[in-house]
């Protein structure tokens, strides 16, 4: 490859950016065509990080994918475990007992929390300050800390299973959960005025990257960045699973469709998963954490589909079966691959450092991508 | 140039809050845990290696009978164990019960497929070696020696 060409008075060059490069958080690399310090052409190069998942998936039983899913999306292993239980039982025809369905649902909220939290952490310091992600890092490890308690991991959980879940949740866990959403409602207002407020921040990202709702359409993006330009698309309300219906909760609309837009709208769904959390916590069922199953489920001939509310956006587990406990095929559809592939055209034009912000407001986990 | 001044002092003042609000931080108490010297308390639930759990009748005993549920169901195969019939005894008898650390991914399977109980999450999380083999545990061994 040329890595630099005269075209008439232009001088264009070709950086490389990745495949280690903090704030590709993660196996990315870009091919930035440069002229000066404006960007011309973005193109990502993926699969560094492959690891043939959805082969895996076929060739083992059903049950021995479940650590697999985890190792996708290490931001949001609940919410990926909840995906592919959904779809075995959905194929199998097994429905999971209520408070299952709640504990799901709680830790899957919480889950999306530390998500959210690292996530608003690391963009700020994509963009230069340090100091924010240490209070971020101070709430994630009360979540953190929680899931250790119930699930056993720290990160990659392995805590769902066809029917329900592994452990139950007790009162000690309800007690630190109540504790935490009055912890991180309290922290909100000190985020608000340190980061939104911050006029370097606000300058750095507002009417940065922009989009419209014609353009995350077409590139199939799905998630905060495209609640971002003013869809209130959401599978928790679109496509409700689990026990999401029974909860009163809004879906956060921003219609600026720039960097700054997703920001608000993941920091005002930290406010509503707070307020799933806390309905949950007061509905919580009681009854069996896990549905009687026969020891082992033959996954009979057919398909299925179920799609969750990953933090990044819509999840879809596809699974085909034959009649046999392995499955036939598993497609998985990642968020994070489309909202990528919205990141030439967003950052056509960009100066190299705005690159950076407009990635980090992406949000986007290569391993999921790459998988 | 009114509004650039405007900008100006709104700007000058939001970073004027956010220094306020990092010098508080100075007054709050210490969360740093001086890990080797102190220790936090590890959850009764954490995942750590498996190990057999000993009778509680005979603590000098395990429970395993030796039916390779756990060897068959191991999603990554890191478990490989060995029985042989003994006069006298109903059964197999494990002689040898091999955990190959460096695969497991911490699922649950065989704690929860186990039909004697006989396995457990151990707590610990202090996992350290300089080679491969470091992690090749011999669960039997384990419970002979009274680890």
């Amino acid at each position: 490859m040329n890595t630099s060409t005269t075209q008439g008075n232009t001088h264009r060059y070709v950086l490389n950016m990745g495949p280690q490069h903090p704030s590709t958080h993660g196996v990315l690399r870009v091919i930035l065509e440069m002229e000066g310090e404006y960007v011309v052409n973005p193109q990502p190069v993926l699969g560094y990080g492959h690891r043939m998942h959805e082969k895996m998936a076929e060739s083992r039983s059903w049950a021995g994918f479940l650590p697999n899913t985890a190792r996708m999306d290490y931001l949001a292993a609940l919410v990926y475990n909840h995906g592919y239980v959904g779809v075995v039982e959905r194929l199998a025809g097994i429905e999971p007992t209520p408070r299952a369905e709640y504990i799901r649902v709680i830790t899957s909220e919480l889950n999306r929390l530390q998500s959210h939290l690292l996530w608003l952490g690391v963009l700020v310091l994509d963009l230069g300050a340090f100091t924010p992600i240490m209070y971020t890092f101070e709430d994630r490890e009360k979540i953190l800390d929680i899931l250790e308690d119930v699930t056993g991991s720290r990160l990659t959980y392995c805590y769902m299973r066809v029917g329900g879940v592994v452990n139950d949740i007790d009162d000690k866990f309800v007690e630190r959960t109540r504790a935490y959403i009055e912890w991180q409602r309290s922290r909100m207002p000190m985020y608000e005025k340190l980061v939104t407020g911050n006029i370097i921040f606000r300058k750095r990202i507002e009417e940065l990257g922009e989009f419209t709702p014609d353009l995350s359409r077409r590139y199939g993006v799905t998630g905060p960045v495209l609640r971002a330009s003013g869809v209130p698309y959401d599978i928790r309300r679109a496509e409700p699973y689990s026990a999401y219906p029974e909860f009163d909760f809004e879906i956060p609309v921003e219609h600026g469709g720039d960097c700054m837009a997703t920001y608000l709208v993941r920091v005002r769904e930290i406010e509503q998963s707070l307020r799933i959390l806390e309905q949950a916590l007061d509905k919580l069922p009681e009854g069996p954490f896990r549905a009687k199953t026969p020891k082992k489920i033959k996954l009979p001939p057919g398909d299925a589909s179920f799609a969750v509310e990953s933090p990044r956006g819509e999840l879809v587990y596809h699974m085909t079966a034959d009649g046999s406990d392995i499955p036939y095929r598993l497609k998985i559809r990642v968020p994070s691959f489309s909202n990528l592939s919205i990141m030439p055209e967003l950052c056509r034009g960009m100066l190299l450092s705005d690159v950076c912000a407009c990635m980090g407001s992406l949000d986007l986990v290569i391993p999921e991508i790459d998988r | 140039m009114k509004d650039y001044f405007a900008v100006l002092f709104t700007g000058g003042k939001s970073l004027i809050i956010g220094m306020i609000i990092t010098l508080r931080e100075f007054f709050r108490p210490v969360v740093t845990v001086q890990y080797p010297r102190e220790k936090l308390v590890v959850t009764p639930n954490y995942r750590g290696h498996t190990y057999l759990v000993r009778d509680e009748e005979k603590p000098e005993k395990h429970r395993c009978i030796t039916c390779g549920m756990c060897q068959r169901e191991c999603p990554s195969g890191c478990i490989a164990l060995g029985g042989e019939k003994r006069e006298g005894v109903k059964g197999l008898v494990l002689t040898d019960y091999r955990l190959d650390f460096t695969k497991c991914s911490l699922c649950g399977t065989c704690v929860e497929i186990c039909p004697t109980a006989a396995l457990d999450f151990s707590q610990e999380y202090r996992a350290v070696g300089l080679r491969r083999e470091d992690f090749h545990y011999d669960l039997l061994r384990m419970v002979e020696e009274g680890k």
